[in-house]
């Protein structure tokens, strides 16, 4: 029997050959997240000698350590989520629809795309040179205006350091994720809004700030993941002193004192649940954002 | 009585004038189009009387007050937009209904107001739906709907149906005129369709390059055209070169053929050389008995264009379109032969250049 073709001659596609396409995605997502996945969650059912055991879920819910960790990295997430999710937006506003001169726009969106990905050893450093007991901005404030920022309670290795830190490339992510979704504010909206008598501020009440919303909390909770999964910057500027659960993490597995890889792995499904629940959030708030926009 | 008064509007962006010296007086409840190419200047023009662009001179008045400096937020003045400008965070009754509560309007009130104007509209069904759940005509019903609510003074419409289909368009814009007839509203509307303008105005203003090319009711602009441009942009039209034989009897030869016209030749000479345009439903083949405006002709082209037949005649070495009524009972000559055209001397317009 011959086979169909159409109008334009091409036979079509049979159905194999139609998922030949995406047999990339499928090895990466088999690869890199469902077996690693799968291997998190089997090794922290296991206890140091291999046997199972459920001990290394129940002390993630009981041992002081570990519940401090979680609370320790779910508050520097939150917080520097909130205070990078306010400036980027901010700064996003004023190139977008702000008003600033446009080549300004792109030097910011180029600095957003290198600096959200400026962290780890080289950020900490950085930020040690800078702002360190003995960094450069650290002298020249003591030297020119004899303000020593450190006696006067600062301390770049402390929590409020550390979120100053991610802070650098938190909000820098803001302004990547913003800045589409403030051009996404139809000038007409605006127009119509005047024209039906309402003034600016019931404007951004009523209108910009409720489209925008989605966007900005959807942002905020990758904020949130992008801060939380962050370990390096950590480790490197504060050598393991603040007990992130990521650094805790790390100190189970590499097991210089603590050594429970178990535990660690079981940490470690804590964590991909919260990001998990993270990136889910931020995929509804998506979702109905673009719903309204379509 | 006037109740829009644009007197001596001028707009220049830079070097660039969109709109020169614009004078336009619109009487209450009238339907005023404004009606030109891309970039004439109209959209600049409705967006001076909306607020949304000061005017670099002259005066604009509603209702005897000078609303020139006015915010558009103070001016109570609807306005429809061309991609609908529907808020996306909020329902078709909350849309409507949005003007009214910034004015700060009872809530009862709001409410009745939201749905008589759904019932307007024929929406009443769709009053919780959300505009992304809404068809392109829905949206535009809702817009007019939302501007209408607010009972203003005018209602400007820009390009409103143009990112419809077309048989959308023919329902809605009948469906937009009957609802500013009932309401009584005084109505401005923005379009580049002749067809349009032709079917819903009251008046129509032809603008060109910033200017008003001529005004008129749709009769006058279709059958009078004073310009070569309004000729050419409202509807199709033959135009040629004539000289003036006789300026008191309207007398013309063009091409060597003598034709006669009841244009207006004041101020003209025996001699002058003018431009003259002819509708191409205005020609026709030869009844027995006329001697006037007699043309020999040769059929070029015939086309069958539906409820119309066009054919192509060459009159003296120039091309003539000629539109005739089909019907079962047409005879038409053959492509090639030789025939006799006809008008009135009425359909011989003179045109100013």
């Amino acid at each position: 029997m011959a086979q169909a073709s159409t109008s334009n001659g091409f036979k079509p596609v049979t159905s194999w050959k139609v998922w030949l396409g995406v047999v990339p995605f499928f090895l990466f997502a088999i690869l890199f997240l469902l077996l690693p996945s799968f291997r998190l969650l089997t090794a922290s059912f296991s206890a140091p000698d291999g046997s199972f055991t459920f001990n290394n879920i129940i002390q993630l819910f009981t041992e002081p350590l570990i519940v401090n960790s979680y609370k320790l990295s779910i508050q520097i997430s939150a917080v520097t989520a909130l205070g990078g999710g306010i400036f980027g937006f901010l700064l996003a506003y004023s190139v977008t629809v702000g008003g600033l001169p446009k080549p300004l726009r792109s030097v910011l969106i180029t600095f957003s795309g290198v600096a959200s990905n400026f962290a780890g050893v080289p950020l900490a450093f950085a930020f040690v040179a800078t702002l360190g007991r003995q960094g450069f901005i650290t002298a020249v404030l003591k030297n020119t205006f004899n303000l020593n920022v450190y006696d006067a309670g600062f301390n770049l290795y402390s929590f409020a350091g550390l979120s100053l830190v991610y802070m650098y490339f938190q909000f820098p992510l803001m302004v990547l994720i913003m800045a589409p979704a403030l051009d996404g504010l139809k000038k007409e909206w605006r127009e119509a809004a005047e024209n039906l008598g309402a003034n600016t501020t019931q404007y951004w009440l009523k209108i910009a700030m409720p489209v925008l919303l989605p966007s900005i909390l959807g942002a905020m909770i990758l904020l949130f993941g992008n801060a939380f999964g962050a370990y390096a910057t950590a480790y490197a500027l504060t050598g393991g002193r603040i007990g992130l659960v990521t650094i805790q993490i790390g100190a189970q597995i590499r097991g210089d004192v603590l050594y429970n890889p178990g535990l660690g792995y079981a940490m470690a499904v804590g964590m991909v649940l919260i990001m998990g629940i993270s990136l889910g959030g931020y995929s509804w708030l998506q979702a109905k954002t673009e719903r309204w926009l379509k | 009585m006037t109740h829009l008064a644009l007197s001596g509007i001028s707009k220049h962006f830079g070097d660039f004038t969109a709109v020169r010296d614009f004078n336009l007086d619109v009487k209450k409840g009238e339907f005023v189009s404004f009606l030109g190419p891309s970039g004439c200047g109209k959209t600049t023009t409705l967006r001076m009387i909306a607020g949304f662009e000061i005017p670099s001179s002259g005066m604009i008045s509603l209702e005897g007050a000078d609303i020139t400096d006015k915010a558009p937020n103070q001016r109570n003045v609807g306005m429809v937009f061309q991609s609908y400008a529907l808020f996306p965070n909020m329902t078709v009754a909350q849309n409507i209904g949005f003007g009214l509560q910034v004015r700060k309007e009872k809530e009862s009130a709001i409410k009745d107001r939201v749905k008589e104007m759904l019932s307007i509209i024929h929406m009443e069904d769709k009053a919780n739906s959300f505009p992304y759940q809404l068809s392109g005509g829905q949206m535009q019903r809702v817009a007019l709907a939302r501007a209408l609510a607010i009972r203003p003074e005018v209602l400007l419409l820009d390009e409103p149906l143009s990112a419809l289909d077309a048989k959308i368009r023919v329902s809605l814009r009948a469906e937009i005129r009957s609802i500013q007839q009932k309401l009584g509203i005084t109505a401005i509307y923005v379009t580049h369709d002749q067809e349009e303008a032709l079917s819903l105005s009251d008046r129509i203003v032809v603008m060109n390059v910033g200017e008003m090319e001529q005004v008129g009711t749709p009769f006058e602009i279709y059958n009078f055209p004073t310009t070569r441009f309004v000729a050419n942009f409202v509807g199709s039209l033959n135009t040629a070169e004539a000289e003036i034989v006789d300026p008191n009897k309207g007398t013309l030869i063009m091409d060597g053929a003598r034709l006669e016209s009841s244009g207006e030749l004041k101020g003209r000479n025996k001699g002058d050389k003018i431009m003259i345009a002819i509708r191409p439903e205005r020609l026709s083949f030869l009844s027995e008995g006329k001697k006037e405006n007699v043309l020999d002709g040769k059929v070029e082209n015939i086309t069958f264009l539906g409820s119309v037949v066009r054919v192509d005649v060459t009159i003296g070495g120039r091309k003539f379109s000629m539109d005739t009524f089909n019907r079962p009972s047409l005879e038409l000559p053959k492509i090639g032969e030789t025939c006799k055209v006809t008008c009135s001397d009425k359909a011989v317009l003179i045109l100013k250049e």
